[in-house]
């Protein structure tokens, strides 16, 4: 909550000097070129830059070398008295047909490799990826896994606060795990507007578009953490929605399954439990901090004339079934998206939280939600 | 009727009226360029000062001096202001000036029309600019303003955007329909298609592209404003819609936009290679059909910017070799530029030192643009800096470095003083570091994997975002030098005589210097 102090912008300059000053900043000076990446197809598409970049230098020496030619003996002081020719049909289709060859010879490797990426036939494992503002979500089709991936880097790191750690904005809560050496789908789409998945390693990135999905796929045979970023224009938070993939061992991969369908089944029991307020508070605070802040702000106040305040707004203080039904359903026609996708449990957490903090207890019913409400607002529908 | 006898008046005297009525109600061709080039420039300082608070937020990783909301109103703002405002003004500034003497037309051929398409641009600029001040803050989704972001998720003031978009678009509608009036109609007995200068062939070019292009941009808009304001869903899914449609149209408009800012400055640098290498342009016809070609090209290879939509195998291969196939006619252009210097008699006056170096940087935006069309390799380098660092190229020292050579190469035509070679050489040398300095780097930032648009950015990006920065003050700062150089030309100085340049070949150096207020009211003979 010391977050609005922080952000004062004298301190932040001051603190910025220090963070500056200070030896933890690494940097690279030699990150000068596309990596290789860490599929065949990654290798191919490094190789085919390479062709590509070497012929753009040969061709830029020999252009240049003759200007600069020119430039050196050609001045008015060494050639007083300029030449009279122009205009030299051959000269001029050689220079036409010559640079057509080139461009065949690029363009035809290029498409080949361009048909090998072009697979949309299922993968050994399918995973939907959506994008939303400003987080992913990942769905193992075949697991009934699902889970979303959040910037984890700390916000006093951004603002300078404190040194920046190895992964800065380059971390997530949770990765996305998948096995090596099998083929991999992704399914890409959005749920707002469009984003853009990019894995420079696997050498993928398509757009997450809202109504459209797009494929692409992937083969790694090699474990490690592989680090991306959204790369399309989505809003505030564009810098702040990174990717990381996790490519272990089959067992460990199975492992991690079977942890993610366990973790799911205790968080169902969670909705029958008895929820004390202040339990509630606890967790829709952590829900808050993850869904809502960049938005409504840490203290409800919103940004006016973009996101409304929650602290002191009537919904959030007297009309608790409204409450539930906007989280629900979204607000149409604005930024406000349908937060279904949460569990009964953090929807009834955040909730709470939003009509107890920031003095809404105080200033209006107070009332909270418990999971069972939310349970009971999804069930007419079924 | 004091309207006629001030006319009768003018008559007389052949003078300009006096006051500022003199702007305000101006249908002198030259008068309308200057308003066009004090524009552009004034637009040129906001877009650059924007440039200025982008580059000081990247100068280090870390939020530091803006939050992440204000950083993306100034990336859509930089954008359009230097396109709309900086770039496009500019080059009608220099058509309004030149094209009628380049062709011994006394005017341009709608003379009101001409005040009404500058007139409306302020107004533009203003709607826009001032949605810095509303609540929600300026448009912020980029210049691109893709949908939905730009449309349902939009801040309020995208409506001011849209009406503002809306004016600028007839501003340019109207200025293009004027050059083509004006060089189909007013060219003096003589001079024929074939015969007219580069700069008013590069113009007719433009102005068609201009007139086909504009329109569809007002279409984009308009379906937004539907989609915002009218409960349409033309770019939005839930309703039935489709948010890559608008990519679609958008882009359709884009890249031939790309090339009405690359265009014009083909013609003033042949012009300008031509004249200090005393020595005729090596294939005039050449010129004009390379010319020809790349706009029509450019009606086919608006996809190329859409890469990773998700279009089917087919159309990615169709834009890829469409796209690729555009270097033939430019590689023309740039072996005509260099073979135009071969053996001639070189001197290095300011406007041929910005038209040597639009050459060199010019190609080399224009090697990385064929590395762009590579679909595969495309899909790393898309949206990252190095189509920042692309781009850049051809519009800082490729459209913009024409437009400071045009303005030393005309500028003694314009107001009858020299400006100061010195200042001049300064003013391009201290440019020319900070362009290179500026966005030769972010080729490296862009291959080793940073997307544009971040306000924010990993560590390892950092030592050579700091190198950027610093060349962009560099640049950012060296500007005000030219604005001291114009205001000094305009001032005072030695007298420039009427031919002003030695190798100057073309009817405007057959007028005095500074150029009379009217110009060929009786057509020239031209043989």
């Amino acid at each position: 909550m010391l977050y609005k102090f922080f952000k004062s912008t004298k301190l932040r300059l001051f603190l910025s000097f220090l963070v500056l000053t200070s030896p933890s900043i690494k940097a690279d000076w030699f990150a000068l070129n596309m990596t290789r990446g860490v599929t065949d197809v990654s290798n191919e598409v490094f190789e085919l830059h390479m062709l590509i970049f070497w012929i753009c230098v040969a061709i830029g020496v020999v252009v240049f070398s003759v200007m600069f030619y020119s430039m050196w003996a050609h001045t008015k002081k060494k050639n007083p008295e300029p030449a009279k020719f122009h205009e030299n049909h051959k000269l001029e289709i050689a220079w036409t047909i010559i640079p057509f060859l080139i461009l065949i010879a690029m363009a035809v490797p290029a498409s080949k490799t361009l048909v090998k990426i072009y697979d949309d036939e299922a993968g050994d494992i399918n995973i939907q990826v959506t994008g939303y503002q400003w987080k992913w979500q990942y769905r193992y089709l075949e697991d009934d896994v699902s889970f979303f991936s959040n910037l984890s880097t700390d916000l006093d790191e951004i603002y300078n606060l404190v040194p920046k750690g190895e992964n800065y904005l380059q971390e997530v809560d949770e990765m996305v795990v998948i096995p090596v050496g099998k083929k991999v789908r992704f399914l890409i789409t959005a749920n707002d507007v469009i984003h853009s998945w990019w894995m420079p390693a696997f050498a993928i990135k398509q757009d997450a578009i809202p109504g459209f999905v797009n494929t692409a796929w992937t083969v790694v045979d090699k474990p490690g953490i592989y680090r991306g970023k959204c790369t399309e224009l989505c809003g505030k938070n564009h810098g702040f929605m990174p990717i990381v993939v996790k490519v272990v061992e089959q067992e460990e991969y199975d492992q991690w399954v079977n942890e993610k369908k366990q973790a799911a089944i205790r968080l169902a029991e969670l909705t029958t439990k008895e929820w004390t307020t202040a339990e509630l508070m606890e967790r829709g605070e952590t829900v808050y901090d993850i869904n809502c802040v960049v938005c409504h702000q840490t203290e409800g106040q919103g940004i006016a004339g973009i996101f409304p305040a929650l602290a002191g707004s009537d919904i959030a203080l007297y009309e608790k079934d409204k409450h539930i039904e906007i989280l629900m359903e979204g607000v149409s026609g604005a930024a406000m998206n349908s937060f279904d996708y949460l569990s009964e449990v953090e929807l009834a957490a955040v909730i709470t939280y939003t009509r107890q903090a920031w003095g809404n207890a105080e200033n209006g019913d107070g009332e909270i939600v418990i999971p069972k409400d939310i349970v009971d607002y999804k069930e007419p529908k079924i | 009727m004091s309207a006629v006898i001030e006319n009768h008046h003018d008559d007389h005297h052949h003078g300009p009226a006096k006051g500022i009525t003199r702007w305000l109600y101006t249908t002198n061709h030259k008068d309308i360029g200057t308003l066009y080039l004090w524009f552009s420039f004034a637009m040129f300082l906001i877009g650059g000062a924007m440039a200025m608070v982008i580059r000081a937020e990247l100068f280090q990783p870390g939020m530091q001096i803006v939050e992440p909301e204000f950083y993306n109103q100034m990336i859509t703002l930089h954008g359009l202001i230097m396109i709309f405002g900086g770039v496009m003004p500019a080059f009608v500034g220099l058509a309004n000036w030149l094209v009628p003497m380049m062709i011994g037309a006394p005017d341009m051929a709608l003379p009101r029309m001409n005040n009404l398409s500058f007139w409306i641009l302020p107004f533009a600029f203003f709607v826009l600019l001032s949605s810095l001040f509303m609540e929600g803050g300026a448009p912020n989704f980029g210049w691109t303003f893709y949908a939905p972001l730009s449309t349902t998720y939009a801040p309020p003031s995208v409506t001011f955007f849209i009406f503002s978009v809306h004016i600028m678009g007839a501003s340019s509608i109207m200025g293009s329909i004027n050059v083509v009036v004006t060089i189909m109609n007013m060219r003096a007995p003589g001079i024929t298609l074939m015969k007219m200068p580069l700069f008013v062939w590069s113009w007719l070019i433009t102005a068609y592209l201009l007139i086909a292009v504009m329109p569809v941009l007002a279409g984009a808009v308009t379906m937004m404003l539907m989609d915002i304001h009218f409960g349409t869903s033309f770019f939005n899914a839930a309703g039935g819609g489709d948010p890559v449609l608008f990519q679609h149209i958008f882009w359709f408009f884009g890249h031939p936009e790309v090339y009405i800012m690359i265009l014009p400055a083909f013609g003033i640098v042949s012009h300008i290679i031509e004249t200090f290498s005393r020595k005729q342009l090596f294939g005039y016809s050449s010129m004009v059909w390379a010319m020809l070609s790349i706009a029509i090209l450019s009606f086919v290879v608006w996809a190329h910017h859409m890469f990773t939509v998700g279009m089917p195998l087919a159309a990615e291969i169709f834009f890829m070799w469409a796209t690729m196939l555009i270097a033939v006619p430019t590689g023309v252009k740039v072996f005509n530029w260099v073979a135009t210097m071969f053996r001639g008699s070189i001197t290095f006056e300011t406007p041929m030192l910005f038209a040597v170096s639009f050459v060199v940087l010019f190609t080399i935006g224009g090697l990385s643009g064929l590395m762009l069309a590579i679909v595969p390799a495309d899909f790393q380098y898309h949206d990252t800096y190095f189509v920042v660092a692309h781009f850049h190229y051809v519009l800082v020292p490729g459209a913009i470095f024409s437009i400071m050579a045009a303005v030393y190469y005309w500028i003694p035509k314009w107001c009858g003083n020299m400006y100061d070679e010195r200042l001049g050489k300064l003013h391009f040398w201290l440019s020319f570091i900070g362009v290179n300095v500026t966005f030769f780097p972010q080729h490296f930032i862009g291959l080793a994997g940073m997307p544009r648009r971040y306000p924010d950015y990993a560590l390892q990006f950092a030592d050579w975002n700091m190198v950027s920065s610093v060349g962009a003050f560099l640049f950012g700062f060296s500007q005000l030098l030219f604005l001291f150089i114009v205001i000094k030309t305009v001032m005072g100085g030695k007298k420039a005589t009427s031919k002003v340049w030695e190798g100057a070949k073309g009817l405007e150096w057959t007028v005095a210097s500074p150029a009379p207020y009217h110009t060929f009211s009786t057509p020239p003979k031209v043989d």
